[in-house]
């Protein structure tokens, strides 16, 4: 059985897919990524998709079911390097993916998630000194 | 007398090239500003060869038959470089006819002792040629229909260039209506630019777009939803006022979707997007 690598990097997790996915996989890459993020804490998490080049309505759920689930356990989600074919895809599927983050390629989304999350902690610290 | 229509051809070759070259040259239709009179002498010069060479006796009742594949292709060359060069259908269809033409007189002249026969042979030359005036005539339209379908095509690249203004920004003037095509045109360019060059900023200019419709609304929104999924920002520019009025008479959210009066705000924000300012160079001067 095929398992897509969940790999961690500072306070991130990064996941490059690299085979085309079919429904089995979406499903236990969504498993393990929310598992993932309880287990590490972990504020972030880049989907590397720029290698994929088949898409379905399924795929298109699956990724903006991961980004809301990880919302949920305070982590962000950015989906990195799709292809315009892909995007085309999805945009005809009607999934404009409303939830989720994109960026170009994986540096760009690494630059992204630290801004969110730096901006994020700011607000967190705003607030602390508000309640104190 | 010549009892052969084969022999009668090759006979008169040199006579039947002649009078259809005369005939072409006293007609209305000459166009020497299009193709000189050389020119003209050598193609009707091969075309007559090739008549001779096919036609015999038992094929000159049967247009269909293998042996004229040769003739029929020549004359569709002839035609289709004809439509290229701007001849009219009026000019290509009399130069296969003044063929005709002269193929008759020749033969008035040759059986002129034997009406029964002259009528027999007319008429079978008449059918070949006959023939040849439709196959002329469909490579024809065939030819212009193909300088149709590549200009169309033309002018569906050439309406959607997507421009680098600066690093990291790019540049789509969409000129004309926006349907279905176009837009899959526009949205496939503009998404494979931004992979090629990495830009994370693009600006839809919609100034030459000349009315805005709830589809053409449609259109833009999905262009710009795929080019968020890719990971970059769009804004669209170069709304007129009209359109500003449509698109809220229509009921159309843009909301979502940044929006600037016309290309150099859109380029300012997206100068400001990228943490970039530009400055006066005289300004600069005074502070130094």
């Amino acid at each position: 059985m095929d398992k897509i690598p969940i790999l961690r990097m500072g306070a991130f997790l990064l996941v490059t897919i690299q085979v085309d996915l079919y429904d089995r996989l979406a499903l236990n890459l969504e498993t393990d990524l929310v598992n993932m993020v309880h287990k590490t804490g972990a504020r972030g998490v880049l989907i590397d998709i720029s290698a994929v080049s088949i898409v379905d309505s399924f795929m298109g759920r699956i990724l903006g079911n991961i980004a809301s689930m990880t919302r949920v356990l305070d982590a962000e989600t950015v989906v990195v390097g799709m292809q315009p074919a892909v995007a085309i895809t999805l945009i005809e599927l009607g999934l404009s993916l409303s939830g989720v983050y994109t960026a170009l390629d994986v540096e760009r989304g690494m630059a992204l998630l630290q801004t969110k999350l730096g901006s994020d902690d700011e607000l967190t610290d705003d607030d602390a000194d508000y309640t104190e | 007398m010549t009892n052969s229509v084969a022999q009668f051809l090759k006979k008169n070759k040199a006579l039947l090239l002649d009078t259809w070259i005369q005939k072409q040259l006293a007609s209305d239709t000459l166009r020497d500003d299009l193709m000189t009179n050389d020119e003209l002498r050598l193609q009707s010069e091969e075309l007559v060869d090739l008549l001779v060479k096919s036609v015999n006796d038992n094929n000159i009742e049967q247009t269909e038959s293998a042996s004229f594949d040769e003739l029929f292709e020549l004359l569709s060359a002839i035609s289709m470089s004809r439509a290229r060069q701007g001849f009219s259908p009026r000019e290509t269809g009399l130069y296969i006819f003044s063929l005709k033409e002269a193929i008759f007189e020749l033969l008035q002249q040759d059986l002129s002792s034997d009406p029964l026969l002259l009528f027999k042979t007319s008429l079978k030359f008449n059918r070949l040629l006959d023939s040849f005036g439709v196959v002329t005539f469909e490579t024809f339209i065939k030819g212009r229909e193909e300088v149709i379908f590549r200009q169309t095509e033309e002018i569906s690249d050439i309406s959607t260039p997507v421009i680098q203004v600066w690093d990291g920004i790019l540049a789509l003037p969409i000129i004309g209506t926006l349907d279905s095509a176009r837009t899959q045109v526009v949205m496939e360019s503009l998404l494979q630019k931004i992979v090629d060059t990495g830009s994370g900023i693009a600006i839809l200019d919609i100034s030459g777009v000349p009315a805005v419709d709830s589809l053409v609304a449609q259109h833009l929104i999905k262009t710009v939803s795929a080019t968020r999924l890719m990971g970059a920002d769009c804004i669209i520019s170069g709304i007129r006022p009209e359109i500003a009025q449509t698109v809220v008479h229509l009921g159309i959210d843009l909301s979502n979707i940044i929006t600037k009066a016309s290309l150099a705000s859109a380029l300012k924000h997206a100068f400001s997007m990228n943490r970039l300012t530009v400055k006066r160079a005289e300004s600069e001067k005074k502070v130094l």
